[in-house]
């Protein structure tokens, strides 16, 4: 029941709406009860309500409202990308932007391969299935 | 856009020109072109008076005047391919006896109509004329280099004319058995001519024949407002 991701001074989030949807970002100072400032390597600081953040697990060791630079090389020194990609949060997220962009071609080859899975499945439990003393 | 031609004589107020009368003959330099022609200025040579033809009368004029029709110099262009839609392209065609199938388009005919081919083998679907509105361009390309399509124009598609007959009464009833529609052997030949390279290309893909003969349709979740085709 208690918290465990808290908003502090290099917290890393989320951007769950508006223009920036999908960013990671880096919250770099508190400005009041409702808004940080918020920074990423790709982007201009900027502030963003909270109610826009979704926050995660990752945090990174900067001082309050670090320069640009700093802030980068924080970010390689604690491997966010790393982290991020192989948590199951992120792994999720790439799985659904492959989805999203697959081609037509690219679902039908699906199709076939998710019945060809179903197949060996099959047959593997059939086998198992014969096993048992009827 | 040409450059802003410079003006010698400034319009300062409506009505009102910067430079006067005789400062402008001094500025256009027509006292330089004069003194180099001899104290006049140069002119052409009058021209011949071209012959004046005679036109006849007409021998008749009508009653009363007829309003001639404005002129339409008019030349409709094909049809705008859509981006997406290349010689190549997979399609995919959704109306008509054919719908759902997946093909592969040739070339856009005069009429804007594009030629598509199943091919034949794989999906039933003939050399065909379908118009690009009722079509999806999916993003699969096929290699179509081997293919000759310059032997086909909307009149291939066009309807046979048939020899207008006089027909009696008896022969209404054996008229009707006479006229079948069969195919004719040269345009199964022109099939299996366009469709032999294109099998070729579509084996060297793993996967696309088979893709070519399923049918498409939208299955539960499917948003084609969203779907990358």
């Amino acid at each position: 029941m208690t918290f465990k991701r808290y908003v502090e001074i290099g917290r890393v989030g989320l951007i769950n709406y508006g223009k920036d949807y999908g960013k990671l970002v880096v919250i770099v100072d508190v400005i009041d009860q409702n808004r940080a400032l918020v920074d990423s390597p790709d982007m201009v600081r900027s502030q963003i309500n909270f109610k826009r953040l979704s926050l995660t697990d990752i945090k990174i060791d900067i001082k309050r409202v670090p320069k640009k630079k700093v802030l980068v090389a924080a970010m390689e020194a604690a491997d966010v990308k790393g982290k991020w990609e192989s948590s199951s949060w992120g792994r999720k997220l790439i799985v659904q932007k492959k989805r999203a962009s697959l081609n037509d071609f690219d679902r039908f080859k699906l199709m076939l391969a998710k019945i060809k899975k179903a197949g060996v499945v099959r047959q593997e439990l059939a086998k198992l299935k014969k096993e048992i003393p009827a | 856009m040409a450059p802003k031609q410079k003006t010698r004589n400034p319009e300062l107020i409506p009505g009102v020109r910067k430079v006067s009368r005789s400062k402008m003959y001094h500025k256009r330099g027509l006292w330089a072109i004069k003194a180099k022609n001899g104290g006049k200025f140069p002119v052409h040579a009058k021209q011949e008076a071209a012959a004046v033809v005679e036109e006849k009368k007409p021998k008749f004029y009508p009653a009363d005047d007829i309003k001639k029709p404005l002129s339409n110099k008019r030349k409709p262009k094909p049809t705008k391919l859509r981006a997406s839609v290349t010689p190549g392209t997979v399609l995919i065609i959704l109306t008509g006896r054919f719908k759902g199938k997946r093909v592969v388009f040739l070339k856009q005919l005069t009429s804007g109509l594009l030629l598509i081919t199943g091919p034949y083998k794989v999906n039933g679907v003939p050399l065909r004329r379908v118009n690009q509105a009722y079509v999806i361009g999916t993003s699969t390309k096929v290699d179509i280099s081997g293919v000759d399509v310059s032997k086909f124009d909307d009149k291939y598609f066009g309807k046979q004319v048939e020899k207008k007959k006089k027909k009696g009464e008896t022969e209404f009833f054996e008229a009707d058995k006479q006229e079948k529609n069969t195919l004719p052997a040269e345009k199964k030949d022109d099939q299996k001519a366009v469709d032999a390279p294109l099998l070729k290309a579509l084996e060297s893909v793993p996967d696309l024949k088979a893709y070519l003969g399923a049918r498409f349709s939208l299955k539960a979740g499917m948003k084609p407002h969203e779907l990358v085709f």
